[in-house]
């Protein structure tokens, strides 16, 4: 596909009022689902452990109950610390919103490639760890130095894998990439392979998950998430906790979807929508497990073995972008 | 895109080799000494599934018996061997802490920049579909030779060793249909044979030193001693 070609299609897609709508409704699909996605793979944790685990709705229970919630905040707080919960929400709902979750091409994609996507991710961490610092508490500024050690290392471990795929798709727009990928069907790419693994570690590593952190618990010594949000209660920690769940489903739905594009519809007709509804909650549900598998069998590391492994990632990527220029590209 | 116009085993035949590329560098950084062991034992294998399909795009019967030779020697035979002097020597939970494993792996990246360039002429010449594999091979024989260089341990520095044949094995395969069987079995023994020998040095350095740190090796001089 040039270059030309995709420029016109993106200018067609801008003034088109349905995609609007119906990426307004993605977005709406993806506040949604988050929670469940996270409630889906503590659910597969939880019995892999031989427990029951909690219903797929208590996410959904917790939120609500904390919306209800008095919220109170620390007499010591700024106004960034009111702030922060809606522009880190928000921050990561934008970021989603450029991620094609059932159509490919729609005005929301099309107007931010990738690398705002890395942009938008950035700014919801910036405030994050800036309202951990805020309060002015231990635990908040150990979390916020944590959180800033974690992502200095991660985000160009991410960068090189955005750049291996772009090198692919000869563009950085989520959507060509796709629909690349489904014009081709398989196709084995050394890159590829590559770049999903340095990403699997980057999301990993990004979203807090069990090797690098453990959503579950508060253990002082340990916890990089949840002690950045410590000082948080009510609907400031119910947005919080949202924001952290859209993430997760923001990483998941970016390595489905990307690398494993199958069955997205690249029209708005309900029929093609429906097959990639189905597609995507088949892809996501493996992935799911498949996390939830990692996490079980992983024990978490300590901070200091962090560095070694973003090098990790970061190896992968760069071998991607190698594995591109020397097997995949030539006369 | 050129990668389109391959068979699919065409295209699992580049998915291996930048396995085999991995696996390179999982030996280098591999700090416990049994894990660099088994990342050398599964760029054996890869080598031999390589050799497989390879013989079975370009239609040569004679890679089977080396793809099977490899798989016996390379993946199972010397790393075999390897882990049972590693278990005679109870060095089972040896571990080597690499002096600087970002700057180490950064140099093994620059290695296969720089063989990609060096490789460049080669590649116009030939038009096998397989000719970008012999940038790999030759990265694969460089990072062996960096393996050597940044690893103290004498057992990882014959790894190191080995996955340079490996590397050149790679080569020969991908790119000119596989060596003469003569020259293959040749070979395959020679580093049998190597094996053997390496650990029998291995013996008598661990009985006359109590280490297998190389760098310990250069007490032995006079002047180190004073």
């Amino acid at each position: 596909m040039d270059a030309r070609d995709t420029g016109g299609a993106v200018m067609a897609d801008y003034v088109n009022p349905v995609g609007w709508l119906v990426a307004a409704a993605q977005g709406l699909l993806y506040v949604i689902a988050a929670p469940l996605f996270a409630a889906w793979v503590k659910r597969i944790k939880a019995r892999l452990q031989n427990r029951r685990g909690a219903a797929l709705m208590q996410p959904w229970l917790d939120l609500r109950k904390l919306m209800q919630k008095e919220t109170i905040v620390a007499h010591t707080a700024s106004p960034v610390f009111r702030a922060a919960p809606y522009i880190v929400f928000g921050g990561t709902l934008l970021a989603a919103m450029v991620v094609p979750l059932l159509v490919v091409k729609l005005p929301t994609t099309a107007i931010a490639d990738v690398i705002v996507l890395v942009g938008f991710l950035a700014l919801a961490r910036f405030f994050l760890a800036l309202a951990g610092m805020d309060v002015g508490t231990a635990f908040g500024g150990m979390g916020a130095s944590r959180e800033m050690l974690i992502s200095a290392m991660a985000e160009p471990a991410l960068l090189m894998v955005v750049f291996t795929v772009a090198m692919t798709a000869h563009s950085t727009n989520l959507s060509s990439v796709i629909e690349l990928n489904l014009q081709t069907g398989l196709v084995l790419r050394p890159s590829f392979m590559f770049a999903i693994l340095g990403l699997i570690l980057v999301a990993i590593a990004e979203t807090g998950r069990i090797p690098i952190d453990n959503p579950a618990t508060h253990l002082e010594l340990t916890m990089v998430h949840e002690a950045m949000i410590l000082e948080y209660s009510g609907r400031h920690l119910a947005l919080m906790e949202w924001a952290a769940q859209l993430k997760l489903m923001l990483y998941a739905v970016l390595l489905v979807n990307v690398f494993f594009p199958w069955g997205m519809a690249q029209s708005l007709s309900p029929m093609a929508l429906l097959i990639s509804f189905v597609a995507l909650c088949v892809k996501l549900g493996i992935l799911g497990g498949l996390l939830a598998i990692v996490e079980t069998v992983f024990t978490k590391m300590r901070l200091f073995r962090v560095p070694l492994y973003l090098n990790l990632a970061f190896l992968f990527a760069t071998l991607g972008l190698l594995s591109h220029v020397i097997l995949e590209t030539g006369p | 895109m050129n990668l389109l116009h391959l068979s699919l085993a065409e295209q699992g035949i580049f998915v291996l080799a930048a396995l085999i590329l991995l696996a390179s560098f999982f030996l280098i950084a591999q700090v416990r000494l049994v894990a660099a062991i088994h990342s050398f034992a599964w760029q054996g294998a890869l080598i031999a599934a390589v050799t497989f399909l390879v013989a079975g795009v370009q239609n040569t019967p004679h890679l089977l018996v080396s793809a099977v030779l490899t798989l016996l020697l390379k993946a199972i035979g010397i790393p075999w061997i390897l882990h049972f002097l590693v278990r005679k020597m109870g060095l089972e939970r040896e571990m080597e802490r690499l002096q600087r494993p970002a700057l180490t792996l950064l140099v093994g990246t620059g290695l296969v920049i720089f063989s990609y360039w060096a490789v460049l002429p080669i590649e116009r010449l030939e038009f096998g579909a397989t000719r970008n594999i012999i940038a790999i091979s030759l990265a694969v024989v460089l990072l062996g030779l960096w393996c050597m260089v940044a690893r103290h341990q004498v057992i990882v520095q014959v790894l190191g060793f080995m996955s340079m044949e490996n590397g050149l094995f790679l080569a020969a395969v991908a790119s000119t249909k596989g060596m003469p069987l003569v020259v293959e079995l040749g070979v395959a023994f020679d580093v049998l044979v190597a094996a053997i020998l390496f650990g029998i040095f291995f013996l008598q350095i661990r009985e006359n030193l109590t280490t297998l740190d190389a760098d310990r090796l250069n007490r032995l001089s006079e002047k180190e001693e004073r």
